[in-house]
């Protein structure tokens, strides 16, 4: 049973139809623990306080809001190579999926660097080019509303997806060119000394698992939204030829 | 092709083409910015290099959408795409002809419209260069968006909110170019991007644009 | 909250708006699909009775 399979609408639905409820519930037991560990029974850190904890969603919101957009990538180059329609919708369902998940890394970015830096905002690397990325997905999004018909709609948004993606790695090293510059203000890098800790290293790892859960529940479960819309206006249009026949 | 591109200067510099538009705009946004932050000469310095650049990047944008938007009217645009000329190359001559009436009108008027800003003497060749290779990118990636939303009625605000996020990296490089060369110091490394820049949107952005314009034809 | 200390509000406000953000995700593609779900049985059965 090949991959493929599941690129035909009816056996996607059959197949994540069970499968669903329990994605959702691993999730939120993922997400729960996670963040009730980090928030709760982690200790704080001798520079940032308590802030660090922060990080239990700083950095899996960060990491999803980039794969999601991988994700989406790879789900245009299947459509306009393969024209499976599940993978056209699956991106489109992922776009409003890694615009939340960009924004939560942007506020928690944001709230995490006022009390270190003294301002709500900073124009770090990393922020500046997740609001860039934030932007992309904006677009994005709003070309999937402003075509009607959802062929050329998919097939738009898969160039726009190609070359966003294109310009996307183009602008982070532009920003990181951009921001070396005179004045230079520290940045918001936490990756590698904090994970070197177990003790905040496990709880976050659960986080990052409950993040990718709940991203991959929400795609699953508005895919199949956007199949049933699809049948909805299949099953309409037959319905009008049928009426003007007769 | 070089018809294609007379024709489209024709129609741009005619009345209702926009051509002085532009320019018009570059004008009124840098008159703006004084008002804005204060007339103080060393604050309109400082900024010099960097409002010039966001004004010349609206003001392209601005004419962005008459690209396609004539041959839209007219019914030409299915005529292209059948024409013995490749695609690709109409896209080409598209972005270039858009060049010839925003951007390189842009890039001579800057000079003077830096005057305003008090931008710092030995800056304006860099403010000039940056322009010349910047605004071919600023066309062309200008182009793939107009090709992006030719069918969608009043796109014109959707076509910015595409545009303008892929414009980012040639107004940090461009900017940082005149910004450099405006205190002496090397501009190597950004120039050297911008090239790379401009020159890969040129090279790639002509298929990806007439793939819009394929899908958009159907 | 004293074991967060001075930066409390900070914390606090970073998790109340990541869960609200989330929660609101889950909550509008859940009634979405609920509403498309109908939508479509209502479809489905007017063709099966015309």
């Amino acid at each position: 049973m090949s991959f493929w399979e599941y690129a035909n609408p009816k056996k996607f639905m059959v197949t994540t139809a069970p499968v669903l409820p329990w994605l959702f519930a691993a999730a939120g037991v993922a997400l729960v623990t996670g963040l009730v560990w980090g928030f709760f029974f982690t200790p704080e850190e001798a520079r940032q306080g308590s802030t660090v904890k922060i990080i239990y969603l700083h950095v899996p919101s960060a990491m999803m809001a980039i794969n999601a957009w991988v994700m989406m990538l790879v789900a245009s180059l299947i459509w306009l190579v393969r024209r499976h329609h599940v993978s056209a919708l699956a991106a489109r369902a992922a776009g409003p999926v890694g615009m939340v998940m960009t924004l939560i890394a942007l506020a928690t970015g944001a709230i995490w660097g006022q009390p270190m830096w003294g301002t709500w905002w900073v124009w770090d690397p990393r922020l500046t080019s997740f609001l860039i990325l934030f932007l992309f997905y904006l677009g994005y999004i709003a070309l999937w509303e402003a075509i009607d018909d959802p062929d050329t709609a998919a097939d738009l948004t898969a160039v726009l997806c190609i070359v966003g993606s294109v310009f996307a790695v183009l602008s982070r090293y532009a920003v990181n060119f951009w921001n070396q510059g005179l004045h230079q203000g520290a940045s918001l890098s936490m990756d590698k000394q904090e994970n070197v800790a177990n003790v905040f290293y496990i709880p976050l790892l659960v986080s990052i698992a409950g993040f990718v859960l709940l991203f991959l529940s929400l795609v699953i479960l508005r895919t199949r939204t956007e199949i049933r819309v699809r049948r909805i206006r299949a099953l309409e249009a037959r319905a009008q030829q049928g009426e003007g026949r007769a | 092709m070089i018809a294609l591109l007379r024709r489209d200067l024709r129609l741009a510099v005619r009345a209702g083409g926009g051509f002085g538009l532009g320019l018009a705009f570059f004008l009124i946004v840098i008159v703006l910015v004084p008002f804005g932050v204060g007339p103080e000469g060393a604050v309109l310095a400082r900024i010099a290099p960097g409002m010039l650049w966001v004004a010349a990047l609206l003001a392209a944008l601005l004419s962005l959408d008459r690209i396609f938007a004539l041959d839209q009217e007219d019914g030409s645009l299915p005529l292209l795409a059948t024409s013995p000329l490749p695609l690709e190359a109409v896209a080409l001559a598209k972005g270039v002809a858009h060049w010839l009436t925003t951007g390189l009108p842009l890039t001579l008027a800057a000079p003077g419209l830096g005057v305003l800003l008090n931008l710092a003497p030995g800056a304006y060749g860099w403010l000039v260069l940056s322009l010349a290779l910047g605004t071919p990118a600023l066309s062309m990636i200008g182009t793939f968006g107009a090709a992006l939303t030719v069918g969608i009625r009043r796109g014109g605000l959707l076509m910015s909110l595409l545009v303008l996020p892929l414009y980012v990296p040639v107004l940090i490089f461009s900017a940082e170019v005149v910004r450099r060369g405006a205190e002496g110091m090397a501009v190597a490394t950004p120039l050297a991007m911008l090239g790379g820049v401009t020159a890969g949107c040129l090279a790639a952005l002509p298929f990806a644009t007439a793939a819009a314009l394929r899908i958009n034809l159907r | 909250m004293s074991l967060l200390g001075a930066y409390a509000l900070y914390v606090l406000s970073a998790y109340a708006v990541s869960l609200v953000l989330l929660a609101g995700l889950v909550w509008l593609s859940w009634r979405r699909a609920e509403r498309v779900r109908a939508a479509l049985a209502r479809v489905e059965g007017v063709r099966a009775d015309g």
